[in-house]
């Protein structure tokens, strides 16, 4: 799959980030290929967070080049690069708490110039992908339990209709089943719409069988990267992020 | 949760006759117990400074019938026009009394708004007073605009009052301008310098925000106190214009509108006027805040109220969107100094000092944050209560004070702290929301 050449749609080059004295980015270079599903792995306070926001402009970046679609962006204002349609399910998912479930879902229809024919539209192929959003669509936000609330923030993400989606640890304290449930829809978006994502992980070992190629993150740098299968097999990866304990989903 | 409240629809499916005999009782209840104390009894400072009341049963007894018959013509209406509204399968036990409460006396209030001027006619105190009232009840809603739905605490929200009435006393006296050319100016100079007070505080939240309001409502005051030349300082502006319906002056002369249409005249013309201008600009603020909580920018303010992060990462632009709802909400204070000054016909700083502020903020969180029934119900009780208690002057901050701390242990959300969803959803969906009861929190 990674063979086809298909077009950077992400390129991040020598990316540098610090908060105040503290460097959290020390030289990164990554890409998402357009159709691919990218993992990003890594300790944690390795810097996978500050990286995503990072595209978005928060923390700046103090050196290196973004790029999104061959547009320069390192130094575009956050509501810009969100308005071209990079999407975010950001780490601590930041869905509106006291809005309803579907006031949250149409916040991310409300970023795309869709009309409201196309949005119902959306909305219905979010609640396929997350049924559970579909009973609660009038509850509040902020009410849902954690793993709906990470539903909810991916499901906010896809109204974007996004070109490239992003998700921090979209497995983050939910149950082994619903896991597998939000990762078999990221697979599902990837191969039926040719959805291109970069995903950051705890979970090394699904994270990786799902991506085609995998990242992983060190202290602020890159220091393997390959084929997702590829890199599952590699024996610092397994030593580190597999059988120290973190191996079952 | 999909309790209807003032800013929905609140029809019910089409029902019969004795379906609505029911809702027009329960309003005319509703009526009886809000009403019976403000209108029921009346109390005024006697020559002595004595309290003095005395009962107006008669009076409470007619705008009880005027709710129970206005609310039966509502609900016909309504069924003639058809449900409008998503099926509400709610357990009846679920409908507490607060729920009723806000279903009926949306329709029972607005019918007895209309119906003030005609009910008391000949008493001048209450149509003044429910003059203060609305004026309150506008300037509630428009700082709801500001601190309930963008969540930005202002606590200046009289400069822009002060903005309006000063537009509407200095264009109309130095340049003749009508009122009804002045109105819209007043608005667009009050939006305007809510503008620029939104440009510095736009990186500001919460307590800084709030200071910084505080002092710029305070700068405007000291400016307009101190620049004699142009506001006439300390002595303020006198021999502002009275209002004209649209054109024809409401005086005693022979072009005026009680000649014109042939009736004796009546000072009280005027009062009338002043209070369906007032109630349409009132209903006009309401009218544009619900419809703009249903466009993506009043979603975005109630996002942004929210978190500030997540917006940005959805592709708002929080700068403008701070700055528009700083700039509407002041341009409905505007439009509510404008009427000030016309109704006044003299203004000067004193009417604009901090303390409007914090009643009108008081209100806002009073009503619930972001309620518009709340708000109104809640200028209601404010100024009616200040009113009520006028005799006893130096008691009454400390039974607001008291009254103010019992209510926020009570309703620590205010006094309608439910919010009304703004994105409606078709029939099948609208089940699960109502069976989840959220708790105080
Ligand atoms: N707002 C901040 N201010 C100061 N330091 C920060 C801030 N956010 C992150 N850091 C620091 O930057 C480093 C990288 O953090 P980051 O959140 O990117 O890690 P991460 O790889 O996402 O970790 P995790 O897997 O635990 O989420 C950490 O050392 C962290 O302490
Ligand atoms: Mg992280």
């Amino acid at each position: 799959m990674t063979d086809a050449p298909a077009p950077p749609l992400l390129t991040i080059r020598a990316l540098r980030a610090s908060y105040g004295k503290i460097a959290a980015l020390k030289g990164v270079d990554l890409d998402v290929r357009a159709g691919e599903i990218v993992a990003l792995i890594g300790a944690n306070g390795a810097g996978k967070s500050t990286l995503m926001m990072t595209v978005f402009g928060r923390p700046r970046a103090r050196d290196g080049r973004i790029a999104f679609d061959g547009r320069d962006i390192t130094h575009l204002p956050t509501h810009l690069v969100a308005r071209l349609r990079i999407a975010q399910a950001p780490e601590g998912r930041r869905i509106f708490p006291r809005m309803t479930v579907a006031e949250n879902l149409k916040m991310g229809a409300d970023a795309t110039e869709a009309s409201a024919a196309d949005h119902a539209v959306d909305l219905e192929r979010v609640l396929g992908l997350f049924p559970r959003l579909k009973e609660r669509l009038t509850q509040r936000g902020g009410t849902l339990s954690g793993g709906e609330q990470q539903m909810l923030a991916i499901g906010r993400a896809l109204m974007m209709r996004p070109r490239l989606l992003m998700l921090d640890e979209p497995s983050l304290g939910l149950a082994p089943l619903i896991t597998r449930q939000i990762f078999d829809a990221i697979r599902t978006l990837n191969r039926r719409d040719g959805l291109t994502v970069l995903i950051v992980e705890q979970n090394a070992n699904q994270a990786l069988r799902l991506a085609h190629r995998g990242y992983v993150m060190v202290n602020g740098e890159i220091t393997l990267s390959g084929e997702g299968r590829e890199l599952l097999q590699r024996p610092e990866i397994r030593a580190a992020y597999l059988e120290g304990g973190r191996q079952r989903a | 949760m999909a309790h209807p409240s003032s800013d929905t629809h609140s029809a019910a499916p089409p029902h019969g006759f004795a379906f609505i005999l029911r809702r027009a009782l329960i309003s005319a209840a509703i009526a009886l117990v809000l009403f019976a104390l403000m209108i029921g009894v009346r109390t005024e400072a006697g020559p002595t400074g004595v309290l003095i009341y005395w009962t107006r049963f008669g009076d409470l007894a007619a705008l009880v019938g005027a709710v129970f018959v206005g609310s039966i013509i509502v609900e016909l209406i309504r069924t003639f026009l058809g449900p409008v509204e998503i099926a509400r399968r709610v357990p009846d036990g679920l409908r507490n009394g607060l729920s009723a409460l806000r279903r009926f006396a949306v329709p029972a209030l607005l019918v007895f708004a209309v119906l003030i001027p005609v009910i008391f006619y000949q008493q001048r105190y209450i149509l003044d007073l429910s003059i203060l009232v609305l004026t309150y009840v506008m300037l509630g809603w428009g700082l709801n605009i500001v601190v309930g739905l963008a969540g930005l605490l202002d606590l200046g929200y009289v400069a822009f009052y002060a903005v309006g009435a000063y537009s509407y006393a200095l264009l109309s006296t130095t340049f003749g301008l009508s009122f009804w050319i002045c109105l819209p100016l007043a608005g667009i100079l009050a939006a305007f310098w809510g503008m620029m007070l939104g440009f510095p505080v736009l990186r500001l939240k919460g307590d800084y925000l709030a200071i910084v309001t505080l002092a710029f409502g305070e700068i405007i005051r000291i400016v307009l106190l101190n620049w004699q030349s142009l506001t006439g300082g300390p002595n303020g502006i006198s021999g502002i214009p009275r209002p004209t319906a649209f054109g024809i002056p409401l005086t005693a002369g022979p072009d005026g509108l009680a000649a014109r249409l042939g009736i004796p005249f009546s000072p009280t013309h005027r009062i009338v006027f002043l209070f369906y201008l007032i109630l349409a600009l009132a209903l006009l603020t309401n009218w544009a805040t619900i419809r703009l909580r249903r466009l993506p920018i009043g979603r975005a303010w109630e996002a942004l109220r929210e978190d500030e992060v997540a917006c940005r990462a959805l592709g708002i632009n929080t700068v403008v969107t701070k700055l528009t709802a700083f700039a509407l909400g002041a341009m409905f204070g505007g439009f509510a100094g404008a009427f000030f000054a016309t109704r006044q016909g003299f203004i000067s700083p004193e009417s604009f000092s901090f303390q409007e502020s914090a009643l009108v903020l008081a209100i806002v969180v009073l009503g619930g944050m972001g309620s518009q029934l709340g708000v109104a119900l809640a200028a209601v009780a404010m100024i009616g209560g200040f009113e009520l208690f006028r005799g006893f002057d130096q008691y009454r901050m400390l039974v607001f004070g008291v009254a103010m701390v019992l209510l926020m242990i009570w309703r620590p959300r205010g006094l309608i702290g439910h919010r009304a969803p703004s994105v409606y959803l078709a029939r099948r969906d609208a089940i699960a929301a109502d069976l989840v009861k959220e708790g105080h929190g």
